[in-house]
């Protein structure tokens, strides 16, 4: 590969990662906690409906875990192509 | 006032004295230790920050008097609806940590108008970015500096303007000292504090109230009583019979709610004070494990604070509603002289009446004091409350001087460095820096002193104006290679233009004799979350300007195609 080919394959799968974690993001904070919330409230988790759940506690913990994933699947990327450091 | 009660008040009073002398001693120590000797060291702390120390930095940086002290207070008010904040600020770090700051710490410069200038050649970029980042700067630190003022003159009882110049006095020496290295540190002690503030109360009210000392569980938890009914049940029932709507449910409309979280989200994202934090970290993989990081021990508190909101609202119900007035708890007195709760006996029955029909309802408490009082409304011991004051100062004097080197640093580098006089020489430019801290400092503290009445419209400004300007052109900047000068600038001009407008119009009332009603916003979305329609007319305009205008020279393209590969970071940031 030139060097513009590694490049190019790089950031193809830097967007590809990042397509995938933003619909998550996506699914958990508007989806889960704002758009079908109140489907989700129908089921119950101890004293949380679910729907509210994921709006004031689920998303958050979903947000931090996605970032801490990309950071693992960006360094392993970076190693594949030669660009850690 | 009986002897007990005095002996009790006075020992609050000086475990503040304690707590608040000991963290502002340790503050200062860290500015003496890390002062800056070269603009590198000032502006990005000599960019060899490690990923731990920026993370905690950022945390404490983002979070403000208003997200330690007000945002409870705010949620427990709303209930769901409170939700738009918990993920709005916390959601965008994802946005960052994905979309901005590892490309931005490639690029390696100083501040964000540098990133906007050099990659869309064009001073006029450059100046508009500054007037944004000045704009939203100034704004956010009045507010800080308010909260200052608040803190030490509820706590130690003293003039609210004297709380403003005391906090002026200490920002003042560590930022102008040490610039973005003394902030840096002093930024990582001030999570200390503030985060152990915090989470002392919540774990020991969770502890009362549901007997489950994780705050975050206690929260979906049964109530310790013994009745066997959740929490969250229990405040639903109490809110409902009071007139309100369930705690559970909220009142704003699903397209609102759904603009409200996107604006914050992206201006979380679009705010220079947060960026130029990740521009302090040596490598690429630092920037973005440091946005990991940073989120993880901001979750701490947000993940907490609604929790707080429950446990506080229903305390408060429970201890006030239909009690006779002539058997309230001392803090309700002690909250009742600083005019922070009103009650007036309108049937003179004697009793509180405390209920969502405005014509019955005898009670009106500030929001704000949910935080403040919540330890006293729960008995706990002074040193606790004492703590909360000591955390509140950390979260505003950490957010205030990340909010002062961002001023500082586009005049003295954007403004003065690179488009009035590119021949100062780096002593010339520290000088520079330091004189426009002071000059941001006496700002803002007269603007913490003369507050002007529009402060709380204005940070919905602050946020809108971050997403309309900043996050499109950095993110077109970065994903787009073809995005050029016309584009990017028209963008951000219309962007802001209609936030203005709109924020001019639907928030301020100042184009028509009142405050339009509700029913006339556009798409029905309120004046805080209009950011997010500003967002998408900036990026459809940068485009459709964009096709119609020439590329962007082959010099820009190579930066571009630069700042997308992770290495070599180290180099980038030594020209």
């Amino acid at each position: 590969m030139t060097p513009q080919e590694k490049a190019k394959a790089y950031w193809k799968e830097n967007i590809r990662y990042v397509l995938i974690l933003l619909t998550i993001w996506f699914l958990a904070s508007y989806g889960a906690g704002i758009i079908f919330k109140d489907a989700l409230n129908s089921i119950r988790v101890g004293g949380f409906k679910l729907g509210f759940w994921f709006a004031q506690q689920g998303s958050i913990y979903v947000f931090v875990i996605l970032i801490f994933v990309y950071v693992r699947l960006m360094n392993k990327l970076d190693k594949k192509y030669g660009y850690d450091e | 006032m009986n002897k007990t009660l005095l002996i009790e008040a006075v020992s609050v009073q000086n475990w503040t004295y304690i707590l608040v002398g000991v963290t502002f001693a340790i503050y200062i120590g860290i500015a003496i230790w890390s002062r800056a000797s070269s603009t590198k060291e000032f502006y990005v702390a000599g960019g060899g920050v490690s990923p731990w120390a920026n993370g905690m930095a950022t945390a404490a940086d983002w979070m403000s008097a208003a997200s330690f002290i007000g945002m409870a207070g705010i949620i427990s008010f709303a209930g769901y609806d409170g939700a738009v904040y918990l993920m709005g600020w916390t959601g965008g770090y994802v946005l960052l940590a994905l979309l901005l700051a590892p490309y931005l710490r490639k690029f390696g410069k100083f501040t964000v108008p540098d990133f906007i200038g050099d990659r869309y050649y064009s001073d006029t970029a450059r100046i508009v970015a500054v007037i944004c980042a000045l704009l939203v700067s100034f704004t956010y630190v009045a507010g800080q500096m308010r909260g200052v003022g608040i803190v030490f003159s509820r706590f130690l009882e003293v003039d609210i303007n004297t709380g403003v110049i005391i906090g002026m006095l200490i920002v003042l020496f560590y930022a102008v000292l040490g610039g973005m290295k003394g902030i840096t540190y002093t930024q990582v002690a001030q999570y200390c504090v503030l985060i152990f503030a915090f989470m002392v109360p919540a774990i020991f009210i969770s502890i009362q109230m549901t007997g489950n000392p994780v705050p975050q569980l206690g929260f979906g938890g049964e109530l310790a009583d013994g009745s066997g009914t959740y929490l969250l049940d229990k405040l639903d029932g109490l809110s409902t019979e009071l007139g309100f709507a369930e705690y559970t449910e909220g009142s704003k409309s699903l397209i609102d709610v759904f603009a409200i979280t996107l604006a914050l989200m992206v201006g979380t994202a679009g705010l220079p004070h947060v960026i130029v934090r990740f521009f302090t970290v040596k490598r690429v993989r630092d920037a973005r494990k440091s946005a990991g990081i940073a989120l993880l021990l901001i979750a701490v508190l947000y993940t907490t604070a609604p929790a707080v909101a429950v446990f506080a609202r229903t305390n408060m119900i429970e201890t006030v509603s239909n009690q006779p007035y002539s058997d309230v708890p001392q803090w309700f007195k002690k909250w009742e002289t600083t005019g922070l709760i009103t009650f007036t006996d309108k049937n003179n029955d004697g009793l509180i009446q405390y209920v969502a029909d405005e014509a019955q309802n005898e009670l009106v408490v500030d929001r704000d004091i949910m935080v403040l009082a919540n330890p006293e409304i729960a008995n706990l011991p002074n040193w606790v409350i004492a703590l909360v004051a000591a955390g509140g100062l950390a979260a505003a004097l950490s957010t205030a001087a990340g909010l002062l080197l961002v001023i500082s640093s586009s005049v003295s580098h954007d403004v003065i460095k690179k488009v009035y006089n590119p021949n100062i020489s780096e002593k010339g430019e520290l000088i520079a820096a330091r004189i426009s801290a002071v000059g941001a400092v006496c700002v803002a503290g007269y603007f913490g002193i003369n507050p002007p009445d529009f402060v709380a419209a204005v940070v919905a400004l602050a946020f809108g104006l971050a997403a309309a300007s900043f996050f499109p052109a950095i993110v077109l900047g970065i994903f787009y290679k073809r995005m050029n000068k016309e584009g990017a600038v028209a963008g951000m001009v219309v962007g802001i233009g209609i936030m203005l407008y709109y924020i001019v119009k639907y928030k301020f009332g100042w184009l028509d004799d009142t405050i339009p009603n509700k029913s006339e916003w556009w798409f029905g979305i309120s004046p805080e979350g209009f950011g997010a329609v500003a967002m998408v007319i900036n990026f459809i305009v940068s485009i459709t300007v964009m096709k119609f205008t020439k590329a962007p020279p082959e010099d820009v393209q190579e930066i571009v195609e630069n700042i997308r590969i992770p290495s070599g970071a180290g180099e980038a940031s030594n020209h």
